[in-house]
This record gives C-alpha cells, sequence and structure tokens, in this order.
C-alpha cells in the first residue's frame, strides 16, 4: 500500500484543488504517468506519480481543496511487470479430454472497450479529447464521415464530470491568485534572505559568432538563442559550484542531488512561472534549447508538469534582447542564489590596449549570505565568464 | 501563395504565439516585437511556425524582413 | 518576396525550358557534368528538354547513346564512380524497367557494399506519368517503385522553381538520385524568382496553407490538388496542399506536423493504390498521428487498370479534380 499525495509545487505553495482525475480504482499506474489535475496559483498542473502500482482508493474527489501532504489516493501492491499482469495464470498444458469449466473468477470481470456490436464509432482524437473531458462518447450523435464522432462533436457536448465546467481548465488561472502567490514568496524572500549581489560583465563575441554560424545552417526548429550558450555555462559552473546549488532549510543549507535550473518565464498578460530543466549541467547545447522552448510553449498554455515545479535547485532570468542591461533578482526561497542576465549590448572594450566595440553581457548573481559568501559568488562568475570565452567548445 | 492567403497564415501564427492580443486591430508598419510584446523566443517561434506552414528557409539574416506584419506579409507572398 | 528597386523582375517560362536551363547551367558550371541518353543530342530529347544543347556545348557534353538502357545507365554509374557527373536521361519511367538491374542492384548498393569507397553521384532524369494518350506501355506513374529502393534519392519536381533548382543538389549529392519529371508539367508556364538561385533536395512544401484538412501529393497531381482546394475554399473548406517534392526519404516532420493541424488527410497520387507510395504515407500516418486523426485516412489515386488510350478511358483512370473534392468534402462535412 502507497499513498499518493498532494505535492508542493514550491515553497509558497500550501494548498491545491483537485480538478481531474485521470485514472479510476482498478487503473494501472506507473512512475511518472500524470494521474491528476491541479489547480494551483501557478494554474493546472498535471501531476505524476512516482510508484508502479494499482489505484485502489481515490481519497480527495474533484472539487476538493486540501493543503498540501494529504493523501489523494491510495496505491495496492508493488510494482507490477506486464508480465505478472498477465491472465491470473496459464492454464496446464492440455489433457486429451477438454477440462471442466473454470469457476467464474470471484473479481467481476470489466469488460474492456473493444468491439461491441452497437458501439458509436469516433474518431482517434475525439476519442482522446472525451477521455480527457470525461465525457462517454457513446452519447453523442457523430457528424463526421461515416458518422463517427469528431473532435466537433466532442467540443460541443457537456462534460460529464460532476462538478466539471469545462472539463480540464488547462489555459485557466487565476492571475490575481499568481499575482497573491508572487508576492508572498517575495515578501518572504526579502524579509529572510540576507541577498548579496555581484556582477560581472562578459564579452561574448566568441559564442555570438559560433551561434551565427551554426544558425546559418539550420532550419528555424533547430536555431539556438543566446540564452542557451548562458545556461549552458550557468549549468557547467553551478555543478562546480555546489554551495551556491541547493536550499536553506531549517537553518541549514541543503545541497541539491542535481542542478536543476528554474528557467524563469514570464507569462503573457501578466506573473511568472520557473519550471525546472532536470540535470541541466548534463544537456548540450541543443538539448537545453529544446529545453526552453518546450517549456516556454508549455508555460503559457498551462500544460507544465509537476515534476518541473516543485525541484529547481537555483532559478535563472534572462531578459532577452527587448530587457534591461542589468537585473538584480530576488532569491525564490527556499533556493539560495539566483542568476540574471540582462541585454545583449555592443560597449566599447579593451583588446590589447586598443578600444574596440564588442558585444558584452551583464551577468549577476544573488546569493543567500547565510548559506555562502561574496568569494564562492565570485569564483562562480569567474567560471561563467571562462566558459564563455570557451564558446567553440561549449 | 497569393497576398491574401500570407496575411491570413501571418496572422494566424501571431494568434498562436499571442492569443491573447487583438491581432484585428494590429497595425500593418510597426514593428511586431513591441506591438505584441514578443521576446526573442516568441520571435524564434514565429519564424519557426510560418517555417512549418510553408517550407521556407527563413535564414536569420532576413529576420529584420519579417519585422512588420506588412513586411511579413510581402516576405512570404512571392 | 516582392521585388526590392533595383532586382531583376521574374521571368516567366515553361517547366521544360527549366530542366533545359538546369541542365545548361550545371555542365557550364562544371567539366565533369555531362547528359546521355536516347535521341537527346541530334533529336532534341523526346520531350526536347535538351532542344539545342548539343550545338552550343558540344557532342562531348550532350551525348546520343543506342537503344539500351540497361547499357548507357550502367555506363553511367562508372562514370560517376570514376568522377564523373553524369546526368542520364531515360525517356519515360517505363523503359527504365530495361536498366532496373543497374539501378536496383548496382546504383543503389555499390556505396553500401563497397563499404563507403565508392559514391555514385549519379543523376536519372526521366518522364512519368499519363495524360497524351500514350497508352499502356507510356503512361505509368512508377516513382514509387524507386521509392522503395534504400539507396537511392526520388525526387519529383512539381514547379517550374523546383525543375530549374533541384539538379544542381542532385548533383552535388554523393548518392544515385533520380528525377521524375511529370509529361503533362513541360508546357505549364510559371514565373521564375530570380533572387531564388537554389531550392532543398530535402523537405516537403506546403504550397497552400489551410486549416482544415491536409492534401497530400507531388508531381503532376499538384495543379489538379491545388485547384480542387481552390473549389474546396469557395464551399467554405480550407485545404493545406503538401507538394512531397521528395519522396525517399519522405518529409514525415511537415507531413504530421500538417495532419496534427487539420486532423484530417487524403493522399492524391496518380500511381495505383496496391502497394504504394500513397500506402506508405498513410501507414506512416496512422503510425505516427493516429491519435491526432479525425477521420480515416484516404486516398485518391489511378484507377488499378493499365492506362487506356482512348481519351475518356484515359481521363476517367486518372485522379480528377471532382474526385479530389468530393473525397475531401466527405471527410470534412461528413455523411
Amino acid at each position: 500500500m502507497t499513498e499518493f499525495r498532494m505535492p508542493s509545487l514550491g515553497a509558497d505553495m500550501e494548498a491545491g484543488t483537485l480538478v481531474e482525475w485521470l485514472v479510476k480504482p482498478g487503473d494501472r499506474v506507473k512512475r511518472g504517468s500524470v494521474v491528476a489535475v491541479v489547480e494551483t496559483q501557478k494554474g493546472a498542473i498535471e501531476i505524476e506519480i512516482f510508484n508502479d502500482g494499482l489505484v485502489s482508493e481515490i481519497v480527495v474527489p474533484v472539487g476538493g481543496r486540501v493543503p498540501v501532504g494529504t493523501v489523494l489516493a491510495r496505491l495496492d501492491g508493488p510494482a507490477i511487470t506486464p508480465a505478472q499482469a498477465a491472465p491470473p495464470s496459464l492454464p496446464p498444458p492440455l489433457p486429451a479430454a477438454a477440462p471442466p469449466p473454470a469457476p467464474p473468477p470471484s473479481v467481476p470481470i470489466v469488460p474492456i472497450a473493444t468491439a461491441a456490436p452497437s458501439r458509436q464509432p469516433a474518431s482517434p482524437a475525439a476519442r482522446r479529447l472525451a477521455g480527457e473531458r470525461g465525457i462517454d462518447i457513446q452519447r453523442l450523435r457523430g457528424t463526421g464521415a461515416g458518422g463517427a464522432v469528431t473532435v466537433a462533436d466532442v467540443e460541443a457536448a457537456a462534460p460529464t464530470v460532476p462538478g466539471g465546467e469545462t472539463g480540464r481548465r488547462r489555459a485557466g488561472f487565476d492571475p490575481a491568485a499568481m499575482r497573491q502567490a508572487i508576492a508572498a514568496a517575495m515578501s518572504r524572500s526579502k524579509r529572510e534572505i540576507p541577498h548579496y549581489y555581484l556582477s560581472q560583465t562578459v564579452e561574448i563575441s566568441g559564442a555570438l559568432a559560433r551561434l551565427e554560424r551554426v544558425n546559418r545552417e539550420r532550419l528555424p526548429p533547430d536555431r539556438i538563442l543566446p540564452a542557451a550558450f548562458f545556461l549552458r555555462a550557468i549549468a557547467l559552473a553551478m555543478a562546480k559550484t555546489p554551495e551556491l546549488n541547493g536550499f536553506w532549510e531549517e537553518g541549514r543549507f541543503r545541497p541539491g542531488d542535481s542542478v536543476h535550473i528554474g528557467w524563469a518565464i514570464a507569462l503573457r498578460g501578466g506573473g511568472l512561472v520557473a519550471p525546472a530543466i532536470r540535470d541541466a549541467d548534463h544537456r548540450s547545447l541543443d538539448e537545453l534549447m529544446a529545453s526552453m522552448r518546450d517549456l516556454v510553449l508549455r508555460a503559457r498554455s498551462a500544460g507544465l508538469r509537476s515534476s518541473e515545479l516543485s525541484d529547481p535547485t537555483v532559478t535563472v532570468t534572462s531578459l532577452g534582447d527587448r530587457g534591461a542591461e542589468t537585473v538584480l533578482p530576488i532569491i525564490y526561497p527556499p533556493q539560495v542564489a539566483m542568476i540574471g542576465i540582462g541585454r545583449i549590448v555592443t560597449r566599447p572594450w579593451v583588446v590589447n590596449g586598443a578600444i574596440e566595440p564588442r558585444p558584452v553581457v551583464t551577468i549577476t548573481l544573488a546569493g543567500d549570505h547565510r548559506a555562502s559568501d561574496g568569494h564562492r559568488g565570485g569564483v562562480l562568475l569567474a567560471e561563467i565568464d571562462r566558459l564563455l570565452q570557451e564558446a567553440e567548445t561549449l | 501563395m497569393n497576398e491574401a492567403e500570407a496575411k491570413t497564415l501571418v496572422l494566424d501564427v501571431l494568434s498562436s504565439i499571442a492569443p491573447e492580443a487583438d491581432l484585428a486591430g494590429l497595425r500593418g508598419k510597426v514593428a511586431l516585437r513591441d506591438e505584441l510584446d514578443l521576446d526573442s523566443m516568441d520571435f524564434l517561434n514565429f519564424i519557426t511556425f510560418l517555417h512549418q506552414r510553408t517550407g521556407i528557409n527563413i535564414p536569420e539574416a532576413d529576420y529584420p524582413k519579417l519585422s512588420t506584419l506588412d513586411s511579413a506579409v510581402a516576405y512570404l507572398h512571392r | 518576396m516582392s521585388a526590392a528597386t533595383g532586382t531583376p523582375a521574374p521571368r516567366r517560362m515553361t517547366y521544360r525550358e527549366a530542366c533545359k536551363q538546369a541542365i545548361r547551367a550545371a555542365i557550364l558550371a562544371d567539366p565533369r557534368v555531362f547528359l546521355m541518353g536516347e535521341d537527346v543530342a541530334r533529336y532534341g530529347g523526346c520531350y526536347a528538354v535538351t532542344k539545342g544543347l548539343a550545338a552550343e556545348l558540344g557532342e562531348a557534353r550532350i551525348r546520343d547513346t543506342p537503344l539500351s538502357e540497361n547499357g548507357y545507365v550502367g555506363a553511367g554509374i562508372g562514370a560517376a564512380i570514376a568522377g564523373m557527373r553524369p546526368i542520364v536521361e531515360i525517356m519515360t519511367v517505363n523503359f527504365s524497367l530495361l536498366a532496373l538491374d543497374q539501378i536496383v542492384n548496382s546504383a543503389a548498393t555499390i556505396p553500401h557494399m563497397s563499404g563507403g569507397q565508392f559514391a555514385v553521384p549519379l543523376v536519372i532524369r526521366m518522364a512519368t506519368g499519363a495524360g497524351l494518350q500514350l497508352a499502356a506501355q507510356h503512361s505509368h506513374s512508377l516513382e514509387g517503385w524507386y521509392a522503395h529502393v534504400p539507396g537511392l534519392k526520388i525526387l519529383a519536381p512539381a514547379t517550374v522553381e523546383d525543375a530549374r533548382h533541384m539538379l544542381q543538389p542532385a548533383l552535388d549529392d554523393p548518392n544515385p538520385v533520380l528525377i521524375f519529371e511529370h509529361v503533362m508539367l513541360y508546357n505549364r508556364e510559371d514565373e521564375l524568382e530570380p533572387s531564388i538561385t537554389g531550392v532543398d533536395i530535402v523537405s516537403a512544401k506546403i504550397r497552400r496553407p489551410g486549416r482544415d484538412i491536409t492534401l497530400v501529393t507531388h508531381g503532376g497531381m499538384l495543379f489538379k490538388t491545388l485547384e480542387a482546394a481552390a473549389v474546396l475554399h469557395e464551399e467554405g473548406i480550407e485545404a493545406e496542399v503538401i507538394d512531397l517534392r521528395v519522396l525517399r526519404p519522405l518529409d514525415m516532420a511537415t507531413i504530421l506536423g500538417s495532419v496534427a493541424r487539420t486532423r484530417r488527410v487524403v493522399i492524391v497520387d496518380e500511381g495505383w493504390k496496391s502497394g504504394s507510395l500513397s500506402a506508405e504515407v498513410a501507414a506512416r500516418i496512422a503510425d505516427e498521428a493516429f491519435y491526432e486523426l479525425d477521420a480515416p485516412i484516404r486516398r485518391v489515386c489511378s484507377r488499378e487498370v493499365p492506362i487506356p488510350y482512348s481519351a475518356h478511358l484515359e481521363k476517367a483512370a486518372l485522379p480528377q479534380t471532382p474526385a479530389i473534392v468530393a473525397m475531401a468534402r466527405g471527410l470534412v462535412k461528413g455523411g
């Protein structure tokens, strides 16, 4: 028996509302499956489960608002492998005469949804949508080819989930609630965390030259942005500076298990989320770029997963090419550092004793002085600078 | 692709990137990135979606040619 | 792109002329390039693509061959291995069957069997398709057969732009590349934009964007499919038209991306249905985009008969615009 609890999706989360169950008692789940959708101040988040097993009981019904840590559902049994999940036992080798009919199993057999004689045809996409919205497709009248139920038919149908309004509110989040969450986290940070700030201006002509060369040979879906270089350098430097990578909890520092970078994404229409790029120091430039693109698209359509929100070990914000030149970030508790990247600007730079225009960017570190000292922060920034000077091998 | 189709395509792609924006009121000659508050990732997605919908490989050097609604339509409408 | 001041105006030309200019430019640019085939020099090619080129470029670069497809395709393979960049013209795909051994057993396999020691940078051009009342031995669309074979790259230029620009990247490719020119396209005219100086031989192209249904096609069927999309537009159905351009390897990303948006797809192919390229595209969509589909994958292909000689029967055997419209309409509007 395992218990599936309301996860914490950040230090500022106290409670969440169960919007939708994607499993029901009797369903088999695997580690990493999305089993429920929870509405938080960060929007509707898909919650993953961390055990294999069989759902035995749903404890909190749809619509319930419960504190972090509350048991949401119970699971039976250890991990079940597909081999074990096969029919109870294979019959022994057939005797010459037919065996007597087996006694009816004590567990009622749930008919599986295969060809029933009069079933309503439906397109694969319509079935998926109906499943997401808890709509019984057999009730619907199809208007598609061959009388099949289409996506449009499902969209036009009333949802059948109890208490549901329009099924899963994927894009629905409450901007006022998010503002409150940001206010709470930032107030706590400035109240509790003694910040120190360090900044370093880094010359990046080498990185930009490589970027331009790489992008020239690539189609748009595979192109990279300067932020990917910065992120890669920061991830590698963080791995060498563990004092800045982790959490301040209960009066002491707990290092992170790996470098999970929270990538700050401004939501259109206001608000901010910082989902995690896990094990960022083990990802290549292209992998980091792909992660950033994926997170930005999903953050803005509110399709983030619980594992992405719960455990960044450090947060990075990049202002982009329409931002300010320098940012002094506020640490997201209980993390102990945050790194800011300003806008790339062309500035006079001394090269071999002469002044030349060069592209530069200012990288800023906000450190928690309880967990580290300015010297370590300086080492981190110097390492980021060094890595960016070796952009060809980054 | 004729001009009307190119315009429909550009507006369709923009609406997927900036769903909250009122594209009906979008002026043709102002910079899209300022008007719609597009960051560099948004703009790269704009280029990527246009590429995926048309097959045109839009090199980085051509990005300035797609900075406004009118110029982007002209670029696609060849 | 709208012409900026000072850039040359687009030039109007036929698909045939675009093929010819491509050959001429390739030969002038690289001493290793030459073209050979039946009746290409003195007669000017059975579809007149090379008319006048022998006089201009000399018979060393535009070479007539005996009527022996297996012989001169083999000579082309040898020349390619030896460092030349041959363009072999075969009159039509029907006759290329005489050279199947050279194309499938030699050209496609030598780079593999030599462990990469020998590249075969050979280009074979041939006409394909029906519509000129040339009957069952001169009208078939067999490019899908070649698209079955690993080691070959298969191109199907449908537009004047592709006819003009696909040849050079095909010559630059170290693998044997087959280019299929549909016979009904040779007289088609379009404007060639001078600022476009090259195309890729990797991607499919969306020739018309639309949100309601995807029509996947190539070669000679492109214009009937675009016509169908225009009719559908009048009915309020926005069809997206994909020109495959490259039949092997297939650009599935473009197809799947489109299907994910429109959720419906019709494949239009002048080949027959059984065991065909259209079947392959349909299978891959079903495999990789099943849950995106809101309607069955349908096909509009030639009737499963040898293409007839008589004009009305030939027309009836080939995919026509009304059939494409009806198929698409049925998937979007139901019934």
